[in-house]
């Protein structure tokens, strides 16, 4: 068997498996939009891939009846504080770790990717039983610090990977031109190094739009619920209403595809130039 | 670089935020929850106090069937899921790197899975796998692999089914993804000089890709296991633990206990416990990391 | 302009490697000196313990007679030229130019007006709104010198600037720094790895080797009467042949070099080593003459068989294997008949040939 002809073979192979994987990646997100335009009384009769009736009552019940809008608001609020804390601290502890020498730095790097890998649940009843004390349940800063704590050495581990790649003599040139270490930092590494920080905002992001244990631990109610545990703790009246569970999920599901579909290089970036580095 | 005492001074200074932040809520809660351990604390039973009882939570535990039978559910959720996402995740990556139209839409695409929440994810599943007439059902028995609709989520073992398989879809888009990252590293030249020689596809598999893709595997194997084995989410919203404990992981046993039955010295050494396990699988995986990196340098 | 002064600087590296060893060197004002040697030699460490990215681990370096040992680079008012350039991506070229200065807040006019006059003498003003990333390597080139000297710095460090380039950019570019030294008469302190830039550049060569000064001298006196044998196959280019062998003293008491299939009679004392000593004989390729093999091994000559031959238009160099099995390179003219396999005598003669201690390699003094 020569090697060209299999060429065109693997080739082949290669597409029809891409397409596979492509069908299975995206049915059941069709599967989901489809049945949230689907009468409720239809749901679950006969499957049909496309459906013969058309209706809007499930997104209308989700932001009517169910206040949809409040739960993505508190995602927003929450995720976007977390992740402009997360940078603002994130990027000067990943320069030091990155450029600067000083004893422990390699201990402290090692903490920090072992805190990645912290499971959730081990701090969730002390952390339970301080925000208790600090009548926090319930509250934006109730889930903003502990969001922060964990997106923290995520975002840090990074923004190290972006940093390190950066050549050094850019640094080092302006330095000799005349600039302190800080002004190398202000002025030049960090409007290099911009693609990578917006890498790293994206993934931090959306790390905290997704998390849920914390969200169910210390909320207890819709006023502060995200949008994760609201679509979870929905409740029907006699049954599971999922046309209005799948409309919420599409809803829930439709910003994120938008950002990774803008952002797909950027993102995939910010996960090997950590991750590949080991 | 310069090691002068102004760098030191800045290094600490740019540091101490962030390294704060992680320890005061991390590391204070970490050692809190192994001092809880130690005590009995039910927010049941207030007049109970906060007594130390040393060792006694974790003896419970060691006869605590409902905890071993999660444990090892979670243990083999995790090899079954892992090795799948690995077999799976090598396989497209391998698809990714042979066509090169359309990549970057591909790659998008496929990430989709990946970003969402875990909690959309398992309803969409979830939705999927309900009822005599949920699509799974209707498209298995019209084909002839089912011959009655299966209602999985009443049985223990076939619970399973869409918990694997959700775990699955959302993962292995990640898993190729590093995996490609890694397949691109290795030099073509490689591949072209080996077929000159004569090797097959399947020579080149195992010789030449699988070596040199052993960083990124392990890489994968270490995030996947750990992430496998702190499944909360998925479980939760998919299972709730049923059908009884039937998929409860360790992970949902312990915050059942935390918050619903409010034992929290007993769930804290249940944390601890995890953490340890955790830990453990850390470890060898870095030690695993390393010897693989000293290898791999010594045969290149 | 100012001197550079280093004086007994030592720099070692935590994991014991000595990148400097007790190294004393002094650039005049005004001088371009070249600092040359294989790569890990230490040269471009030396640079940058001047520049101050790197600190001595002992010694003292001074600038313009001023101690800056302990200083921060930022206030050792040195620029550098980096071997990749290292233009700022995000600025235009007037930002990448005008850094410096704005950085130490000068005012905007005198910025402006040193930004315009440099980019005019260095011929890119015509650059001066585009980003480095639009730029051919050459006008990088141009751009990372004019931010140097927009500076007006009291000495100038270059690390390798020309490695980057295409070969006949290199030969411009050389030219050009050798212009601009003139009309600067700046103190440059410039590192490299090839020897014919550093033969080409310098007014005064320092060698380096494992971060040890081997000789530091004008480049006429290098080539002539290289202090060792390291240094007199380093510079000169096809490099200096070496015969193993021993000096012996003859009856009338002249010596003679005998080793390697040569037998040299020599008129003088050429050294004070003791009979039977062993030594290196150093001969250039362009001092040898190759005519067809003599029956026997005549004194002066040495027999050899040609391995291969290079032909360069203006002469050519002719690979030879000695009976001694040594290799010898000869530079010849270009017509004269020369084949592989083609067996040959090489003429040594008495007067170009150099000595060196074959223990220590060090020069012996005729």
């Amino acid at each position: 068997m020569t090697t060209i002809a299999r060429t065109s073979r693997g080739e082949w192979a290669a597409r029809i498996v891409l397409a596979m994987l492509v069908l299975l990646t995206v049915f059941p997100f069709y599967w989901a939009v489809v049945s949230s335009l689907t009468p409720e009384a239809r749901l679950f009769e006969q499957a049909r891939l496309w459906p013969d009736a058309w209706t809007l009552e499930h997104y209308r019940a989700l932001f009517d009846e169910r206040d949809f809008l409040t739960p993505i608001r508190n995602s927003l609020v929450v995720a976007g504080t977390t992740t402009i804390f997360c940078i603002a601290f994130g990027t000067l502890a990943a320069y030091a770790l990155a450029r600067l020498h000083f004893r422990g730095r390699a201990v402290i790097l090692g903490f920090i990717l072992a805190v990645t890998m912290f499971p959730q649940i081990t701090i969730v009843s002390p952390l339970y039983l301080l925000l208790r004390e600090l009548r926090l349940i319930n509250t934006f800063p109730g889930l903003i610090l502990p969001y922060v704590t964990f997106a923290m050495p995520l975002t840090v581990w990074l923004l190290v990977g972006f940093f390190r790649q950066l050549p050094r003599d850019l640094e080092e040139a302006a330095m000799v031109d005349g600039a302190t270490r800080w002004q190398a930092f202000t002025r030049i590494v960090l409007p290099v190094a911009t693609p990578g920080l917006a890498a790293t905002a994206i993934l931090t992001f959306l790390y905290c739009w997704n998390e849920f244990l914390f969200a169910l631990s210390f909320t207890l109610g819709p006023e502060r619920q995200t949008v994760p545990v609201a679509i979870a703790l929905f409740r029907g009246q006699y049954q599971v209403p999922w046309g209005e569970i799948l409309a919420a999920a599409v809803v829930a599901s439709v910003p994120v595809a938008v950002v990774v579909l803008l952002f797909q290089r950027r993102i995939v970036q910010g996960l090997t130039a950590g991750a590949v580095k080991g | 670089m310069i090691t002068n005492g102004g760098d030191r001074r800045l290094g600490w200074l740019m540091l101490t935020p962030a390294l704060l932040t992680i320890a005061l809520i991390a590391v204070f809660p970490l050692l809190w929850t192994v001092w809880e351990s130690l005590h009995l604390h039910d927010l049941r039973m207030p007049w109970r106090g906060r007594p130390f009882i040393g060792l006694a939570n974790y003896v419970e535990i060691a006869g605590d069937l409902r905890f071993r039978g999660a444990l090892v559910r979670t243990i083999a959720f995790a090899a079954v899921s892992v090795t799948l996402e690995l077999a799976l995740g090598l396989t497209f990556a391998l698809a990714m790197n042979r066509v090169f139209r359309g990549r970057g839409l591909m790659r998008a695409a496929i990430l989709i899975p990946w970003a969402v929440p875990t909690v959309v994810a398992a309803l969409l599943w979830r939705f999927m796998f309900e009822s005599d007439t949920g699509i799974v059902n209707a498209v298995l028995t019209s084909v002839g692999v089912l011959d009655s609709p299966v209602p999985w989520f009443v049985g223990s073992i076939s619970a399973w089914v869409p918990v694997v398989l959700s775990d699955v879809w959302k993962t292995v888009p990640f898993v190729a993804i590093l995996l490609l990252a890694g397949l691109q590293n290795i030099d073509r030249s490689l591949y072209e000089a080996a077929a000159v020689d004569g090797a097959g596809p399947w020579w080149r598999l195992w010789h030449i890709t699988i070596p040199l893709l052993r960083p990124a595997l392990l890489v994968a194997l270490i995030f996947r296991t750990l992430d496998s084995f702190r499944v909360f989410d998925l479980v939760y919203v998919l299972t709730g633990g049923g059908p009884g404990t039937a998929t409860e992981p360790v992970a949902l046993y312990t915050f059942n206990t935390l918050l619903q039955n409010l034992r929290f010295g007993y769930g804290s050494a249940m944390s601890v416990v995890i953490f340890m396990v955790t830990f453990g699988i850390a470890l060898l995986y870095i030690r695993l990391l390393g010897e693989g990196e000293r290898a791999a340098s010594g045969v290149s | 302009m100012a001197t550079i002064e280093l004086e007994r600087v030592h720099k070692t590296y935590p994991d014991g490697h000595v990148a400097a060893a007790e190294l004393s060197l002094a650039v005049d004002d005004g001088e371009l000196m070249v600092l040359v040697g294989p790569s890990g030699s230490g040269k471009s460490t030396i640079l940058r313990l001047v520049a101050g990215l790197e600190s001595v681990s002992a010694g003292e370096i001074r600038i313009g007679g001023r101690n800056v040992t302990h200083l921060p680079p930022q206030e050792r008012d040195v620029a550098m030229v980096f071997q990749s350039y290292a233009l700022y991506p995000h600025l235009s070229v007037r930002d990448n130019l005008g850094f410096g200065l704005r950085i130490r807040k000068q005012p905007r006019q005198l910025v402006e007006r040193r930004v315009r006059e440099v980019a005019e003498s260095l011929d890119i003003t015509r650059l001066l709104e585009r980003k480095p990333a639009q730029l051919s390597g050459g006008e990088r080139q141009r751009v990372a010198l004019g931010r140097a000297i927009v500076r007006e710095p009291q000495a100038f460090l270059l690390d390798e600037p020309l490695s980057n380039l295409d070969a006949q950019l290199r030969v411009e570019t050389r030219l050009e720094l050798a212009r601009l030294h003139r009309r600067l008469g700046a103190t440059m302190l410039y590192v490299t790895h090839d020897q014919t830039e550093a033969l080409t550049l310098g007014a005064r060569i320092a060698v380096l080797r494992n971060g040890l000064l081997q000789q530091v001298a004008d480049p006429l006196e290098i080539y002539r009467t290289p202090a060792n044998r390291f240094v007199a196959g380093f510079i000169g280019s096809p490099g200096m042949n070496f015969l193993e062998g021993v000096l012996r003293d003859d009856a009338d008491g002249t010596q003679r070099f005998e080793g390697g299939g040569l037998s040299l009679p020599l008129a003088q004392r050429r050294s004070v080593t003791g009979e039977g000593e062993p030594v290196t004989l150093g001969i250039r390729p362009q001092t040898l003459t190759l005519m067809p093999a003599l029956s026997t091994d005549e004194p002066g000559t040495v027999r050899g068989v040609v391995n291969a031959v290079e032909q360069l238009g203006s002469e050519q160099v002719v690979y030879c294997t000695t009976t001694g099995g040594e290799r010898l390179v000869a530079v010849v003219a270009a017509d004269a008949a020369h084949t592989p396999d083609q067996l040959v005598s090489a003429f040594v003669p008495p007067d170009e040939v150099h000595f060196f201690s074959a223990r220590d390699g060090v020069r012996l003094h005729d």
